[in-house]
């Protein structure tokens, strides 16, 4: 039963320079316990997939002419205001890639870390410090009380991370989105959050949306994977399904620029050119310029999923892949 | 932590301060036309007063000595001018109206101006936007000696609404602390507007809706602290510049303040008076100086750790 | 590569309209003062003690003042006095400034660091009062009000100008890696200067206005220019005191006066946006 569904989303920028199609009509949908992956290179709109939704974007230039998304069956973006920040920071919270800017420099960490408590769970103050002190420690960062009282610019970029996942997690929220967690941080820090965030999954069931340019991140840890790429899905499916027999040409090529340790190589395949501007994008698929097997319909119709297994399937007018 | 940041600008401040005395004191002593020097111009009762108190026939640095101990007990010597009058007289006669219209006028700057410039960044390329920074323009470019007797004109004698002059009523004061103010409150207005349009796109603004609080609870507690520190850092040119303007003010609304005082010892030359002003003035910006330094660090955690 | 940023910068420049106008309006201004002696249509002196504080009319434009003066006259004249106050003290605070800033910034270390501090310091005093003690202790002369002003500006251009020579120290050095002795010199000159020009005329044109506003200032208070010559300050000051029965002397020489602040105000903002490499804002 998922817990998230979402049909069709459309995000768009009106700009002065035109209508920029960020999100051009994406759907997924997400179960307990489960983590998302989804990938796709900058500009491809998996962030502002998520930003749009919580309202998270300034809505002047924003805008969502389309889509539903669901959560418990009930459609998020017919919400008022205040229902949604109900859900917001408290069933579905949201960690961030620059854990640098991502915290209130002039406030401690103590005082940002209570305010879910107090806010969504009604707790006291007390109460909400002893809890908080107790979801640091579940981070792993040591002496939990002298740490409330610091502030951000006394921590690394890791711990801070870590203050972030804390401050996610104090209200056991539903689903916990995480844009580009570790894009950041050092190779070996990357690797201690992930662990952290897959057990903390494994103790609470939490779903996890993982947005990341990283494959690597998604082997890690995500168990289903979409593949955006300008405002659009392209492929959706298990990781190790899409990893090994992936059905998409834009995936393949993702997959096969991807630097590998095992393998000796000359030079790395990279995809030539470079995402469409997205005020301009038509009907048509918007990797047409760069797709090595386009041919005419490619060019004028959206492909419609194709289903390759119950549980994977494709956007692609290619059938077969030589 | 904290402290030896205090004590460190403390440090800093104590010899320049002793070198602004050290300068006043053979200032005092060498002017022209005054009893120090050769041609004594001094009315004969002013001489009496002054080789009394200056034991002027001791060798130089004796008296430099005597001028430290009678600073540090806070006396300013006998007036130039007025034979039977010394500067703390008139010091502590006027410095209380001045330092009343300083301060109400700088109540009007903060009131007037953070509530502008909040009010336009809450609503930006608004009505509320355009209007106050507009009229800001004209606080910041016309000077104090401009605005004040254009509002004169204005509001007491066209339309009859204020008192021009004087210092009794409450009424008094509204139109010189305001004229005062207008400036101040045009940067100040500026200053908040641009510090909470920049805190407003802030990574941690996002994470703290992201957190799902209130636009007010962001306001009032995320960005507050950052946006108020430019107005907080401008608070000490703006003692400074309250000081000067009420210079002024004092003279267009004909205030019996220390501002009016020292212009008159200045077109008098009465040198101990000017110097003795001048101190006292440079004493208050230092220690407000050294107040708002304290203040900022308080604000923003980072300061401490340069 | 320095043509480019000067073409682009006039080119945004010339968009700005409240820029162009100050630009035209000054323009104006200049030439009128500068030609004074000549289009002034009586004496600076000439006084006609029958047609005291009359309003303006077809005689006199902007009225007499209490001793039967023509107003539009001695704003003229006034004008000059502003217009030289601002750009000789500014000017020589440009030429103070510059070097201190130069020195410091060239020099580095611990004299950078004592220099700067004394900056720093210098930065919290309110100047004016230093000019006043100066006037008090040395009379008021012009020339001195002149230089004293000055005095008061020079901070600012000394911490630009060090920047400047700061960033400009590491570029220098790869540049002389690469060359040999004199031509070192060409590159500093040929670098430095272009690029130090940018920032320090944008603080003249800041630096002038302020300067004006200290000479009205002084002038209004009666501790600036003596009589006979006035300025617009003076002209102000006297205006106040018929501020009842003749608000048009007080008036005339006050929008001048803002009108030349507001017109200098906007060039410099706009010069600052032109030369500002980042282009538009908020």
């Amino acid at each position: 039963m998922a817990i998230l569904e979402i049909k069709n989303l459309k995000a768009h920028f009106h700009t002065r320079r035109g209508v920029v199609k960020a999100v051009n009509g994406i759907s997924y949908s997400i179960e307990p316990g489960q983590t998302l992956g989804i990938v796709g290179e900058s500009g491809s709109g998996k962030s502002v997939s998520q930003l749009s939704y919580l309202k998270l974007l300034p809505s002047p230039p924003l805008k969502i002419p389309e889509g539903e998304v669901l959560f418990h069956g009930e459609n998020i973006l017919a919400m008022p205001e205040e229902r949604l920040r109900t859900i917001r920071g408290n069933k579905i919270s949201m960690i961030f890639q620059e854990p640098m800017t991502s915290l209130n420099p002039y406030l401690t960490i103590g005082s940002q870390l209570i305010e879910p408590l107090i806010i969504h769970l009604k707790k006291s103050k007390r109460d909400a410090w002893k809890e908080a002190c107790a979801a640091l420690s579940r981070v792993g960062i040591a002496e939990p009380e002298k740490a409330m009282k610091s502030y951000p610019h006394e921590f690394s970029g890791g711990m801070r991370q870590r203050v972030m996942i804390a401050m996610a997690l104090t209200t056991r929220p539903e689903i916990l989105i995480a844009d580009e967690p570790t894009t950041a941080l050092d190779v070996t820090v990357q690797a201690q959050i992930l662990d952290l965030l897959r057990e903390i999954q494994k103790e609470t069931q939490m779903a996890i949306i993982l947005i990341t340019h990283d494959l690597g991140v998604i082997a890690g840890l995500a168990d289903k994977m979409v593949v955006m790429y300008a405002g659009r899905i392209f492929e959706e499916g298990p990781v190790e399904k899409i990893f090994h027999q992936s059905e998409h040409p834009y995936t393949r090529a993702l997959l096969r620029s991807t630097p590998r340790v095992d393998v000796l190589q000359d030079k790395i395949p990279v995809i030539g050119g470079s995402i469409p501007d997205l005020s301009q994008v038509g009907q048509g698929c918007p990797f047409y310029e760069r797709c090595e097997f386009r041919t005419d319909i490619c060019q004028s119709t959206f492909p419609t999923s194709r289903k390759i297994a119950h549980n994977h399937e494709t956007f692609c007018h290619v059938e077969k892949f030589q | 932590m904290g402290l030896t940041y205090i004590l460190r600008r403390l440090l800093t401040m104590i010899p320049v301060f002793l070198l602004v005395v050290t300068l006043v004191f053979f200032m005092i002593r060498f002017a022209p036309g005054g009893p120090f020097s050769a041609e004594k111009k001094v009315p004969a009762q002013v001489l009496k007063n002054l080789e009394a108190k200056y034991h002027m026939d001791e060798p130089l640095i004796q008296q430099y000595f005597r001028y430290l101990r009678d600073l540090s007990r806070f006396d300013l010597g006998p007036s130039f001018k007025h034979s039977n009058r010394t500067v703390n007289e008139i010091i502590a006669e006027a410095f209380p109206v001045s330092m009343e219209l300083g301060l109400i006028s700088l109540c009007w700057a903060l009131l007037i101006g953070i509530s502008a410039g909040g009010l336009a960044a809450l609503k930006p390329n608004t009505f509320y936007d355009y209007i106050p920074m507009s009229l800001s323009i004209l606080g910041i470019c016309l000077p104090t000696f401009v605005v004040g007797p254009v509002m004169v004109l204005i509001f007491g004698l066209w339309l009859n609404w204020l008192p021009v002059a004087g210092w009794n009523s409450w009424q008094d004061r509204l139109l010189p602390s305001l004229t005062l103010g207008f400036a101040y409150a045009a940067y100040i207005s500026r200053l908040t507007r641009g510090g909470f349009m920049e805190i407003r796109h802030q990574d941690f603004i996002r994470t703290a809706r992201a957190k799902g609080l209130t636009e007010t609870q962001i306001l009032l507690k995320h960005s507050l602290r950052g946006g108020i520190l430019p107005v907080v850092s401008y608070l000490g040119p703006a003692l400074a510049g309250i000081i000067t303007g009420a210079l002024v003010t004092e003279t267009i609304f004909n205030i019996p303040g220390l501002g009016r005082f020292f212009i008159e010892s200045a077109l008098n030359r009465d040198y101990t008076v000017v110097m003795g002003t001048s101190l006292l003035y440079f004493t208050l910006i230092f220690v407000c100086n050294f107040l708002v330094d304290i203040v900022y660090v308080l604000l923003d955690p980072r300061v401490k750790y340069e | 590569m320095s043509n480019s940023l000067w073409s682009d910068a006039w080119a945004r420049l010339q968009k700005n309209k409240l820029a162009v106008f100050g630009a035209i309006f000054l323009t104006l201004e200049i030439l009128l003062c500068v030609l004074t002696p000549w289009i002034a249509p009586y004496g600076f002196e000439t006084q006609n003690l029958e047609l005291t504080l009359a309003r303006p009319s077809f005689a006199h434009w902007f009225g007499t003042d209490n001793l039967g003066r023509d107003l539009f006259t001695r704003i003229l004249y006034g004008g000059r006095i502003s217009m030289a106050v601002g750009i000789i003290a500014s000017l020589i605070s440009v030429v103070v400034g510059v070097i201190y800033g130069a020195i410091s910034g060239y020099v580095g270390g611990k004299t950078d660091t004592i220099l700067m501090r004394i900056v720093d310091i210098l930065y919290a005093l309110p100047f004016i009062f230093m000019v006043i003690i100066l006037m008090v202790y040395f009379g008021r002369n012009i020339l001195l009000l002149f230089v004293a002003l000055g005095l008061t500006q020079w901070l600012t251009m000394a911490r630009i100008t060090r920047g400047q020579v700061i960033s400009l120290k590491q570029k220098e050095f790869v540049d002389a890696a690469r060359s040999v002795g004199v031509k070192t010199r060409y590159i500093i000159l040929k670098h430095l200067i272009p690029n130090t020009l940018g920032p320090v005329i944008v603080y003249l044109t800041l630096t002038i206005p302020s300067v004006i506003l200290e000479e009205a200032f002084l002038s209004f208070l009666g501790l600036g220019v003596q009589a006979p010559m006035a300025s617009w300050g003076t002209l102000i000051s006297s205006g106040v005191e018929v501020m009842e029965i003749a608000p048009w002397i007080l008036l005339f020489p006050a929008l001048m006066l803002s009108l030349t602040l507001f017109s200098l105000n906007f060039l410099g903002d706009g010069l600052r946006d032109a030369l500002d490499p980042k282009g538009a804002r908020d």
